[in-house]
């Protein structure tokens, strides 16, 4: 499979991610005084000389604090998301880093759908985009991957229900080529798994792109190896990829490769998975706290994030794309997450 | 062919009023032409002058301009 942002074996990333990094460290310390004085506190100064060195951010801090290192006439989106306990992160991103996190989801997607946009299958409700002053996450979700289809698909009816028979026209018309799904995970089992089961549905020139993590499956004992399991015997859907991503870094997404099971880091990102006792970066094959780091936030100090979620990196430069080899396993429990921001030493220390 | 059949496809697909000009229109410069009308926006587009954009395109069509520039390259030219 064809691709230009799965490249770099992992010793080549961490180089030209290392160079990189330390100078957007270096342009977001002039540029942002909240984010120099973060810096300042942690006492980090100098270049890192390996990725882990580099002074890493809680994602949080962006729904408490307006970091922004451009100039306030030069924003032109600011992108929320809600969090759990309601607070909202807000990413502000100029003329620049809008079009590159465009530009690079699309490079970083086109490995897998390829460069022409396909019949787009949405699972959800045209609803979910219908108040055009503010969009949940779905709906910014559904929007974003919106220009990777064409005939866009609506699945759900007014209630939230799957409209069977324009799910079979539009399998009808466009069924026999490939095509592209695009749901949340659990959306997509309970509204397109179940369904297309039930009727019989042919899946199989589908490719499903889907996100949005596997908590609300657990309850079924669904994980990735069901799902996609399912979907090929009951659908023949087998061009599966799932992804893993968050508005603090938008445009850069780790996703499932054509092999299915784990998620690979493109070219211009990575990930690190911490002991959140230690902070060390925890061995192969060991859980922790996952930061992940990008080169695309350029207007806002995003560059290198710990977030609130638990991931294990399974190999490095042993899988179908070359870098590291990395699932999500869900949440932080809540009483770590906020002793993780209590105990948060910063990553130079 | 002429421009003015690109900016009949921008005044109705994006519903703006016939008196308002388009041709310094920008993606995101106006509450009318967001995302979601950038979806109709190029099927309109692509049905009017029988084209089919690629993704990159898709993304690229960030103007008035843009959007005559990338029909250049499909060849179809827009005379004033």
């Amino acid at each position: 499979m064809l691709t230009d942002v799965f490249t770099l074996p992992q010793p080549d990333k961490e180089k030209q991610l290392r160079d990189e990094l330390n100078a957007l460290v270096s342009q977001h310390r002039q540029t942002c005084p909240p984010y120099a004085r973060i810096l300042d506190a942690l006492g980090a100064r100098g270049e890192a000389a390996t990725l882990t060195e580099l002074p890493w951010l809680p994602v949080r801090l962006f729904k408490t604090r307006k970091l922004v290192s451009v100039p306030e006439d030069q924003v032109i989106r600011v992108l929320t998301s809600s969090g759990t306990t309601g607070e909202v992160s807000r990413i502000h991103l100029d003329r620049e880093a809008a079009a590159a996190q465009s530009r690079m989801l699309a490079r970083t997607l086109a490995t897998v759908l390829g460069s022409r946009r396909l019949p787009m299958l949405v699972v959800e409700g045209r609803g979910v985009v219908g108040d055009r002053r503010s969009y949940s996450a779905r709906g910014a979700g559904a929007l974003g991957l919106a220009n990777f289809g064409r005939d866009h698909h609506w699945l759900l009816d007014a209630d939230d229900r799957p409209d069977v028979e324009a799910l079979r026209a539009f399998l009808d018309r466009h069924g026999h080529a490939p095509f592209l799904i695009f749901g949340f995970t659990f959306m997509v089992w309970t509204h397109l798994y179940e369904v297309a089961r039930e009727h019989g549905l042919d899946l199989s020139q589908g490719i499903l792109v889907h996100s949005g993590g596997w908590k609300k499956l657990a309850d079924r004992a669904v994980d990735n190896a069901e799902f996609r399991r399912c979907f090929g015997v009951d659908t023949g859907l087998t061009r599966i990829h799932n992804f893993y991503g968050m508005v603090e870094q938008i445009g850069t997404v780790f996703l499932e490769g054509p092999e299915g099971g784990t998620l690979y880091c493109p070219d211009f990102a990575d990930v690190i998975i911490r002991d959140p006792v230690t902070w060390q970066e925890a061995p192969v094959g060991t859980p922790g706290v996952i930061e992940v780091l990008s080169t695309l936030p350029t207007s806002y100090p995003g560059h290198v994030l710990l977030t609130e979620d638990l991931g294990v990196v399974h190999g490095i430069d042993d899988g179908h794309w070359p870098g590291k080899r990395v699932s999500v396993l869900g949440r932080l429990p809540r009483a770590e997450a906020r002793g993780c921001s209590d105990t948060y030493p910063g990553g130079t220390s | 062919m002429e421009l003015g059949r690109l900016k009949s496809v921008f005044h109705d697909s994006l519903e703006i009023p016939k008196e308002t000009p388009v041709s310094d229109l920008e993606y995101r410069s106006s509450a009318q032409w967001d995302s979601l009308a950038h979806m109709s926006l190029v099927a309109a587009i692509e049905d009017e002058f029988g084209v089919m954009l690629d993704t990159d395109e898709v993304i690229d069509l960030s103007s008035f301009n843009r959007a005559r520039q990338i029909l250049e390259k499909h060849g179809v030219v827009l005379a004033d």
